[in-house]
């Protein structure tokens, strides 16, 4: 009986122990030379560890069982063993030692970010991100395409619930690419886990990280650093391509920017400035200042019938190209276009009943920013 | 009945508490004043005691809402930000207002017993160090209502998301921790004094229970690390309400600078939490293993060790934050190094049971859980440590794992075993047995089923502090959410069990346990309120 309890247990585990390493239980072994040795890193010292465990927590359970006073043992007397202290003092020393020899190595591959054949500035922002490809005149915002709906339940959820955007970062495969993190409000952390990339982007610094990818694919993360109220809220999706892919890809959004420059010296009637002022509001303004421009205050006001903005239409535009330091109001001239900020701007002078009647012009802002 | 007590001689009633000197020199006050004035270290360590098990309640409540939330994906029952004022305010209570408390409301009842004391060495300043707290948690909880909510940048509160981007009540979450740090500080002076000059006759440094040594030591280091605690937040305090940048990268301060202090404090603070369960559980070992502790000397230096590593390691907390490769190294070494000493620790509990007379009272229960859950804390620890894998696990539900296992079974468990030890002397009543072995088995039942699923959520890629999280991670969470409930509703029976204790139940001799060493058990149980008026006479320990 006893014998049939073991093997059935024994069997459990055994059947267990694949479950768990498999994909979805553990650390993903990932698609670049580094995420591999970081996993086999992790899988040895989780080894180490089991075996350790199963040394001490048998010694433990033999003695619970062996030394039982209900079995009427006797204690022995022995409470001191100056060799045996040393030696299992000095044995661990050493396996730390073995266990630290490898992660120097690994960690000092990971500083390495020379060489580079691309720089990807990304930028944190509560709460999305922006990538800007440095020299190539290609920048976008990175925001979360999962609905509000979706969120609340009165919709089913995808299978990329929570880590799916509008954007994601396009790279290319073979080529190393160097990731450079900054922040413009709080810290952030920007992560993949299939790229082993998890960097901080604090505010005021640039931190350097760097990624050669072998795979094409998607690979879905999310911010790791509590940044605030959608934290949760935050994907990291970086779609990997071949490089003549990503070339080709580089050169449609080099020449999408440049076209919608074009726009910038005509006249802009009210009611295009407004259909695209509510979709950059939309994915901008609305996870604070909330859709119906109701705010959360204190920390976030409302705009709809803000006396202050309707009143003051310079210090609206100035709001909201250069942030109101000392609050978390940023400045967006670095985040949108002039074209974005004339829209944004007349649609929240317009919208949800402030009916100021003001049209802003690109060609105005664009002055603005050039001051 | 009742198999797991030691055979007893004739029970001993306690002695009229107004025998000594000491009971005719304070007029004995009644009602709310007896307690608003006490300066008797029992009634002050009661005082802790029980406010330390109100805000584990409260932090409790806390965990339970966020576990509700996240019993499955999508938001139902809370919006984020008040999720995070959740995540915020069960860390703080649970660190500040629970944990630290009961560790001190232990030693106040403990230490003078243990070394022969009359009381602490300055009871009215145990008297103001405790009515700190009331005051301080009182205010903290009370930002929950305050307009824009509680503090909601977690527990670790990183700047600038605490100062610049910081609801209202930061100032009072500030004022509030200021109170209960200089709770700390006062209480650990006392500890230290007490310890340091009031030893029975004959009681040298390496005669006291390992307790005495592990609080001894962690008093140094609470008045080590609380000042900068102290000084970070006024630092907070200044950027947000006096406009100076600190940790405002817009006028040249430094977001990282925030971490670094922080975490200076916040290392060692962790260790404040642990070495104290330590101590607890090297006296209760040796007891029901009726064997003396393995290597004594070995236990207080590994303490010290440890100790002084904890001021080496703090940024092991940031290593993604971008340090320099050579202090990622650093600090990757000296974390792993702490695994030494520690092991020493586990090695000589291991050896302490290894042909012993062993028993299973449940304060024997609670402390081999302590040895064996703790032991899995360490080991993600020492996973924690490798810098390189520290980049996929750093932020995630592995950490929650890590530090909960630590935390929980750890630290909690270790006073709940000290609890239920020292009982008997506090009441003068066995606490139940069927209903405390039934606390024991649901709890580690609970707190398994709680923390263990973490690891895989966090493995998986489950980022920590998130009200809503993706569809892979979802049976995780529900386990987790389970387990929860099941350890949150088993704590009831423990607030049943010491309720019990106290109103009655099959009485205690003065050595309540058979194989218990220590100075507290030649005292009456329940211990009259004025003990060593006296000084016993302490026979050096033999070695």
């Amino acid at each position: 009986m006893r014998r049939l309890v073991w093997t059935a247990s024994g069997a459990a585990l055994a059947g267990l122990a694949p479950m768990v390493l498999a994909n979805g239980w553990n650390m993903p072994v990932g698609v670049t030379d580094v995420s591999r040795e970081i996993h086999s890193l992790h899988m040895t010292i989780f080894w180490i560890c089991v075996v350790i465990g199963v040394i001490v927590f048998g010694a433990i359970f033999f003695s619970l069982f062996r030394y039982r006073h209900s079995r009427g043992h006797k204690a022995a007397h022995f409470h001191e063993h100056t060799a045996v202290e040393v030696v299992w003092t000095l044995i661990p020393l050493l396996i730390l030692v073995a266990m630290a020899v490898p992660a120097t190595a690994t960690l000092k591959s990971m500083y390495d970010a020379s060489d580079a054949e691309l720089d990807v500035m990304i930028t944190g922002q509560q709460w999305r991100w922006r990538y800007e490809y440095l020299g190539e005149d290609v920048a976008f915002l990175s925001n979360l395409a999962t609905s509000r709906e979706a969120i609340e339940g009165r919709q089913a959820k995808g299978e990329h619930y929570l880590l799916e955007v509008d954007e994601p970062l396009v790279l290319p495969t073979g080529r190393k690419v160097r990731l450079l993190l900054t922040s413009d409000d709080v810290v952030h952390s920007w992560w993949v886990p299939d790229l082993a990339v998890k960097q901080d982007a604090v505010p005021g610094f640039v931190n350097e990280n760097w990624v050669e990818i072998d795979e094409p694919g998607v690979y879905r993360g999310q911010c790791a650093e509590l940044c605030g109220r959608n934290h949760g809220f935050m994907p990291a999706v970086v779609r990997a391509v071949e490089p003549e892919r990503f070339d080709a890809w580089l050169a449609e959004r080099q020449a999408a920017a440049s076209e919608a420059a074009l726009g910038l010296d005509r006249e802009w009637g009210m009611a295009e400035l407004m259909e695209k002022g509510e979709a950059v509001y939309g994915t901008i303004c609305a996870s604070c200042h909330q859709p119906d421009g109701s705010g959360s205050p204190p920390a976030f006001p409302a705009l709809a019938g803000n006396q202050a903005l309707i009143d003051d239409r310079r210090r609206h535009i100035e709001t909201v190209v250069n942030g109101v330091a000392g609050s978390a109001m940023p400045a967006f001239r670095g985040t949108l276009n002039a074209i974005e900020l004339a829209a944004v701007i007349t649609y929240e002078r317009n919208a949800w009943g402030n009916d100021t009647g003001d049209v802003v012009q690109p060609s105005a802002i664009a002055e603005r920013l050039a001051d | 009945m009742a198999s797991h007590l030691p055979p007893t001689s004739t029970p001993q009633h306690s002695q009229p508490a107004s025998a000594g000197l000491a009971g005719e020199a304070h007029a004995p006050y009644r009602g709310l004043r007896r307690w608003l004035l006490t300066t008797n270290h029992k009634e002050i360590g009661t005082l802790y005691l029980v406010f330390s098990l109100s805000m584990f309640f409260i932090g409790g409540l806390f965990a339970m809402v966020i576990r509700a939330e996240l019993f499955q994906p999508g938001l139902q029952l809370v919006r984020p930000e008040f999720f995070n004022q959740m995540t915020t305010m069960h860390g703080l209570i649970m660190v500040f207002g629970a944990v630290m408390p009961a560790f001190v409301g232990l030693a106040n009842w403990m230490v003078p017993l243990q070394i022969g004391a009359p009381d602490m060495a300055l009871p009215r300043l145990n008297n103001f160090s405790f009515w700190l707290l009331p005051v301080a948690f009182a205010i903290l909880l009370a930002t929950l209502v305050m307009p824009g909510g509680a503090p909601d940048f977690g527990w670790t509160f990183y700047a600038p998301l605490s100062t610049t981007y910081a609801p209202p009540s930061t100032t009072f979450f500030i004022f509030s921790l200021h109170l209960a740090g200089i709770s700390s500080i006062l209480g650990a002076i006392n500890i230290i004094a007490t310890i340091l000059n009031l030893r029975a006759p004959g009681m040298r440094m390496m005669d006291m229970p390992l307790f005495v040594w592990t609080w001894l030591i962690t008093a140094f280091l609470l008045i080590a690390v609380m000042p900068v605690l102290a000084g970070v937040i006024t630092m907070m305090l200044l950027d947000i309400n006096f406009g100076t940048s600190f940790f405002n990268a817009a006028g040249g301060g430094d977001p990282v600078l925030f971490q670094h202090l922080f975490w200076f404090f916040g290392h060692p603070e962790v260790y404040i939490m642990i070495l104290p369960a330590f101590g607890i559980v090297s006296v209760i070992i040796p007891t029901f293993a009726r064997k003396r502790l393995f290597g004594y000397a070995s236990m207080v230096y590994a303490t010290a060790s440890i100790a002084i590593l904890s001021f080496l390691v703090w940024a092991h907390h940031m290593f993604i934050v971008g340090l320099p490769l050579v202090a990622e190294l650093f600090f990757m070494y000296s974390t792993m190094l702490i695994a030494v000493p520690t092991g020493v620790k586990v090695f000589n509990w291991v050896t302490t049971l290894f042909r012993g007379s062993i028993s299973f009272e449940p304060p024997m229960l609670f402390a081999l859980a302590f040895v064996v859950l703790f032991t899995i804390g360490g080991f993600s620890g020492l996973m924690l440590a490798i810098a390189p894998a520290d980049f996929q696990y750093h932020d995630t539900y592995f950490v929650v794992a890590h530090f909960h296992y630590v935390l929980v079974p750890g630290a909690v468990f270790a006073i709940m075993a000290g609890v239920y030890y020292w009982l008997p002397k506090w009441t003068g009543h066995y606490p139940h047995l069927r209903l405390s072995q039934w606390h024991f088995w649901l709890s580690v039942i609970g707190v398994n089923l709680t923390f263990f699923p973490m690891h895989f959520a966090g493995l998986a890629g489950m980022p920590r502090r998130i009200p809503d999280y993706a569809l892979q991670f979802a049976d995780f969470n529900m386990v987790t959410s389970l387990g929860g409930f099941l350890f949150g509703a088993s704590q009831l029976l423990f607030v049943v069990v010491v309720v019990r204790c106290v109103r009655g139940g099959e009485r205690a001799p003065a050595k309540a346990w058979e194989g218990a060493e220590d100075l507290e058990w030649s005292l009456p149980s329940p211990a009259p309120l004025h003990t060593f008026e006296t000084p016993p006479q302490v026979r050096p320990r033999e070695s």
